[in-house]
């Protein structure tokens, strides 16, 4: 039981924050970490422990964020809707860019997703049905409770904490079931796992299509919280950006890495974005930019990654009995 | 066929050109390194920045662009490799692509502070003129980019088959302790592989900018045409980036022409889907 105190003792203060920090931009920045450690993580499961960098992972959030909103525009139903149609859609597309491009090489996923992603904001751009560039808005007025359309982030604060919860239980539970072991044994050598029967392309797949639903959640929660999605908003490049940072920066591949990411990302752009009004964002994905350089040269298993080796080494301990002693229940 | 449907034919031809010039700097460094460089398209870009400011400043065109572009852009090159990918190169696949793509990022939103985002343009007489010939009507500007291009992508292919610098370049990319045991350097000629690659972009930067708008997203659309052009063509394959590049060229110029200009980059974006399903080897690629 001991390996789960300290998860508990987190989660009793990230309740708790909103009850101290009470103000509206508070409450709001609490959300929006959340919001985007749900993102984040989903992007994890594929980007982290399967080995496969999508940089496209902005199209499912996309699909959830159109699904919430159009079910309102078009059928005046509750947005919540779209979550399971969003969900339904971003496994298909998963599906399709996933079964040519995960037999390939890791470098053909990453271009395909990152093909798929303009393909997919070009279509909508120019569909009308799906609001073209104008985009599509959901309930200005809340009809029920169900339109989760409030005014105070603090609903959103905690609804967002229970996806958040629920994506770390679903990678958790994956990581250390028997797909967690395949995908741990191709990520280490895809030749080797497969000479020993583990269906690597098949793994690789299912951990995309769960990502990609998971994301569209995400991408629907978005979508209620502002009210609106637009190509940009829903579908830019720069969404996909900040789930694989933020999951590279904390820690790619390790449970709480997007968490941590997140948690240092989001207060950052939201403090730029204030601080340095419109000309802050440029100036925000510059800084984005060079994380990442810095990440990939330095420290590509991230933050999380260092400070436990850090740790280690204060420990004094040789590197072997660190590791031992980490895995040890 | 009507003149018209000539006329557009050449156009994408001529563009075409370009696109394989930048292309096969791309697949130079798959072939040789196993890399793709997420940051191709913002090579492009900044390219045709070096070319914008040599005519603010200098008040010179293409003929002065290009080599500047290609100087500039070989420098980055070299710096690139040495500081990120030569220590990326060894890592895991994960640090490869967000090395490459972060690069991508941090050129982009600087050009986007240093030149703002508004479209840029080169004067239309830059270089001045059309040309009437058999009844269809081509831009200066154009030809001048497509035949110049078309030239020095043919001067890389010659330049990796028929030179020492070439074969050892092959050498390292075949087997690089191999090659380091004849006596090459494998991280000279990857530093060269870099310079020159990156120096193509930068001509093709130069000349595009010449009759294309320039803005900091351009590289955005040019790095996905580039990646079409390059799987389509087989990965690295020099004449197979040709081919494809004025196959796309082509492809483009006529959906613009047939469906209208806002489908073409979704015909493709569609077709390189297409390929990745039927045919990932590209057209020309091994198995």
């Amino acid at each position: 039981m001991r390996r789960w105190i300290w998860p508990a003792i987190a989660l009793a203060l990230v309740i708790a924050y909103p009850l101290v920090f009470t103000t509206p931009f508070q409450q709001r920045l609490g959300a929006l970490i959340l919001l985007y450690a749900i993102a984040a993580s989903a992007w994890n499961i594929v980007g982290g422990y399967a080995g496969q960098v999508s940089v496209g992972h902005v199209v499912f959030f996309g699909c959830g964020a159109y699904a919430a909103m159009a079910a309102y525009a078009h059928f005046g139903l509750v947005p919540l809707v779209g979550i399971p149609v969003g969900a339904a859609v971003a496994v298909l597309i998963a599906a399709v860019i996933g079964v040519p491009t995960l037999r390939l090489s890791g470098h053909y996923f990453s271009m395909a997703t990152i093909a798929v992603a303009e393909l997919v904001r070009l279509v909508v751009t120019n569909t009308d049905y799906l609001g073209a560039a104008v985009g599509l808005s959901g309930p200005t007025v809340p009809r029920t409770v169900f339109d989760l359309s409030f005014t105070s982030a603090l609903p959103y604060y905690y609804v967002f904490l229970t996806v958040l919860v629920i994506t770390l239980l679903i990678t958790w539970w994956m990581a250390n079931s028997r797909m967690g072991f395949y995908l741990r044994a191709i990520k280490d050598s895809e030749r080797a796992a497969r000479s020993l029967g583990a269906p690597a392309s098949r793994t690789k797949l299912y951990a995309f299509m769960l990502s990609a639903g998971l994301t569209s959640v995400a991408g629907a929660l978005y979508a209620m919280m502002f009210g609106f999605v637009d190509p940009e908003s829903g579908l830019g490049i720069l969404i996909s950006v900040k789930m694989l940072i933020m999951a590279a920066l904390g820690g790619a591949g390790l449970l709480f890495g997007p968490l941590v990411g997140a948690a240092i990302l989001v207060p950052l752009e939201e403090v730029s974005n204030n601080l340095l009004g419109g000309k802050g964002a440029g100036l925000t994905f510059v800084v984005y930019g060079a994380i990442i350089v810095l990440i990939a040269r330095f420290q590509p298993g991230g933050i999380l990654t260092l400070i436990k080796r850090l740790w280690a080494k204060r420990q004094g301990a040789p590197a072997g009995a660190a590791k031992e002693a980490a895995h040890a229940p | 066929m009507s003149p018209i449907l000539v006329q557009v034919i050449v156009g994408g031809l001529l563009l075409g050109a370009v696109y394989a010039l930048f292309s096969s700097g791309l697949t130079l460094i798959w072939g040789m390194m196993n890399i793709v460089n997420f940051a191709h398209g913002d090579f492009v870009m900044l390219g045709m920045y070096v070319a914008f400011m040599v005519w603010t400043l200098l008040g010179a065109g293409p003929l002065l662009g290009a080599p500047a572009a290609a100087l500039v852009l070989a420098t980055l090159g070299i710096i690139v490799y040495f500081g990120l990918i030569r220590s990326v190169m060894k890592g895991p696949m994960l640090a490869q692509i967000l090395g490459t793509f972060g690069l991508a990022l941090l050129l982009r939103y600087s050009a986007f502070g240093f030149f703002g985002a508004n479209f840029l343009t080169l004067p239309e007489n830059i270089v001045g003129g059309t040309f009437d010939m058999f009844g269809i009507r081509i831009q200066a500007s154009r030809l001048l980019a497509g035949v110049v291009a078309l030239l020095v992508t043919l001067g890389l292919h010659l330049l990796l088959t028929r030179t020492s610098l070439g074969s050892k370049m092959l050498a390292v990319a075949e087997d690089s302790t191999a090659a380091q045991l004849m006596g090459i350097r494998p991280d000279s000629m990857q530093a060269i592989a870099w310079a020159i690659a990156a120096g193509a972009t930068g001509i093709a930067g130069a000349l595009i900018a010449t009759f294309f708008y320039i803005a900091p997203t351009v590289g955005e659309t040019l790095g996905i045409v580039a990646f079409v052009t390059v799987s389509l063509g087989g990965f690295g394959s020099v004449p197979g980036a040709l081919v494809a590049g004025l196959l796309i060229g082509v492809i483009e110029s006529v959906s613009a022409y047939w469906i209208g200009a806002i489908y073409k980059d979704i015909v493709v974006y569609s077709l390189f889907l297409c390929f990745l399903w039927f045919r990932p080897q590209g057209l020309m690629g091994k198995t």
